[in-house]
C-alpha cells in the first residue's frame, strides 16, 4: 500500500516537473527576439552580437543560440544599441565581466599583443633576409 | 661577413638539421597535451576582488522582499546564490544550502528567468533557505555578475565585495570550502 503511495507520488512529482522544466525554453527578456524597429541600429546589434560569445553553447555567437542566457545577452545588446550605447563599449562591458573568452573579436592587451606583432617581425625578418640573399646573388 | 657565412653553415649543418623535427615533435606534443587535458569549460566571473555591480531586483514572491546590491553591504558575508526553478542541479544542492542556512548563514537568491508560481513550488517542494528573493526576470542582473549559468553562488563579504564564485552546484564535500570562503570573507 505504502508502494503504491510512493509511486503516485512520484508520479505526480514527475507529472508537475514537466512544465516547470519546459520553463527554460522561454526567454522572458524583451529583445532576445524581437529585432530593433530602426534599421541601422538592429544592424549595429547584428554585428555585434555575431562575434560574442554564448555563455551555454560556448562555440556559437549569440545571434546563433537559442540558450535562454543567449536571449538575455541579445536583449541586453539590443537594449544598450538603442539608448545609444556604441558597440564596443557594451563588448568591453561583458569581457570587464567574463573575460576577453566572451569575444570572438581578438583585443590588443599586454597579453595578446604578440599574436599581432609575431607575424609582422617574420615578415619583417624575411624581408632582411631575402634581401641580402638577393643583394649576394646580384654581386656574383 | 660573405666569406663568413658558408662556414657557420657547414659547422651549425650537423645539428640545425633537426631542428625542423625538434620543431615540429614540439608543436605535436603541444597539441597532444590539448587534446588530453579535459579542457575547462567553466567561464569564470572576471569581477573575484571587485565590488558588487548595482541593482536593484523586484520581489521574486509577494511576501519576501527583493534584493538591492546595498543589502549585501551591511557589514557581514553573504552567499548569493543565482538559481531557478527549472534547474535540476540546483535541486541537488538544495539540503547543502538548507545546513548553510542552518548554520546561520545569510543567503540571498536571485531568481532568473522564473515565473512566481513554478518559484514557489520549487521553494515548497525543494526548501527554501533564503532571506531575500530578487526576481531576475530579463537576466541581466545575472549577466552584470558575470555569471554564466544556474546554479552559481557568490560569497560577498561585509563591504559588498566579491570574494568568491562557485560554479554549478554545491555538493555535500563543497560545504567546508563555502564555510572557509565566508569565515575569509568576514576577516
Amino acid at each position: 500500500m505504502s508502494r503504491l503511495i510512493v509511486m503516485l507520488l512520484a508520479a505526480i512529482g514527475l507529472f508537475c516537473a514537466v512544465p516547470s522544466l519546459a520553463q527554460e525554453e522561454q526567454s522572458t527578456a524583451p529583445y532576445a527576439y524581437r529585432q530593433l524597429d530602426d534599421p541601422a541600429k538592429e544592424q549595429q546589434a547584428q554585428d555585434l552580437m555575431e562575434t560574442l560569445r554564448c555563455l551555454q553553447c560556448q562555440g556559437q555567437s549569440i545571434a546563433d543560440s537559442d540558450a535562454p542566457i543567449a536571449g538575455s545577452m541579445r536583449s541586453l545588446v539590443r537594449e544598450r544599441i538603442a539608448s545609444g550605447e556604441r558597440p564596443e563599449e557594451i563588448r568591453a562591458w561583458l569581457i570587464e565581466r567574463y573575460g576577453d573568452y566572451v569575444s570572438y573579436a581578438p583585443q590588443l592587451t599586454s597579453l595578446t599583443w604578440p599574436l599581432f606583432a609575431v607575424p609582422l617581425a617574420l615578415v619583417l625578418l624575411a624581408f632582411l633576409l631575402l634581401r641580402r640573399r638577393f643583394r649576394r646573388g646580384g654581386d656574383r | 661577413m660573405s666569406e663568413e657565412t658558408p662556414t657557420t653553415t657547414r659547422k651549425g649543418g650537423g645539428w640545425a638539421i633537426w631542428l625542423p623535427l625538434a620543431l615540429f615533435a614540439a608543436f605535436v606534443a603541444l597539441v597532444l597535451i590539448g587534446l588530453l587535458r579535459p579542457a575547462d569549460r567553466n567561464v569564470e566571473s572576471t569581477l573575484i576582488g571587485k565590488p558588487v555591480p548595482e541593482f536593484q531586483l523586484p520581489p521574486a514572491l509577494p511576501a519576501r522582499p527583493g534584493l538591492d546590491s546595498r543589502d549585501l553591504a551591511n557589514g557581514k558575508p553573504h552567499l548569493v546564490n543565482i538559481f531557478a526553478s527549472w534547474c535540476l542541479p540546483c535541486r541537488v544542492e538544495a539540503p547543502q544550502l538548507a545546513a548553510l542556512a542552518e548554520a546561520g548563514v545569510p543567503i540571498e537568491g536571485i531568481s532568473v528567468r522564473d515565473t512566481t508560481e513554478a518559484l514557489q513550488r520549487f521553494l515548497d517542494e525543494h526548501g527554501d533557505p533564503f532571506q531575500r528573493i530578487g526576481a531576475d526576470d530579463d537576466g541581466k542582473v545575472q549577466l552584470s555578475l558575470g555569471s554564466s549559468g544556474v546554479p552559481e553562488t557568490y560569497v560577498i563579504d561585509g563591504k559588498g565585495v566579491i570574494r568568491y564564485q562557485h560554479i554549478g552546484e554545491i555538493r555535500p564535500e563543497h560545504v567546508p570550502l563555502i564555510l572557509d570562503k565566508l569565515r575569509e570573507a568576514s576577516r
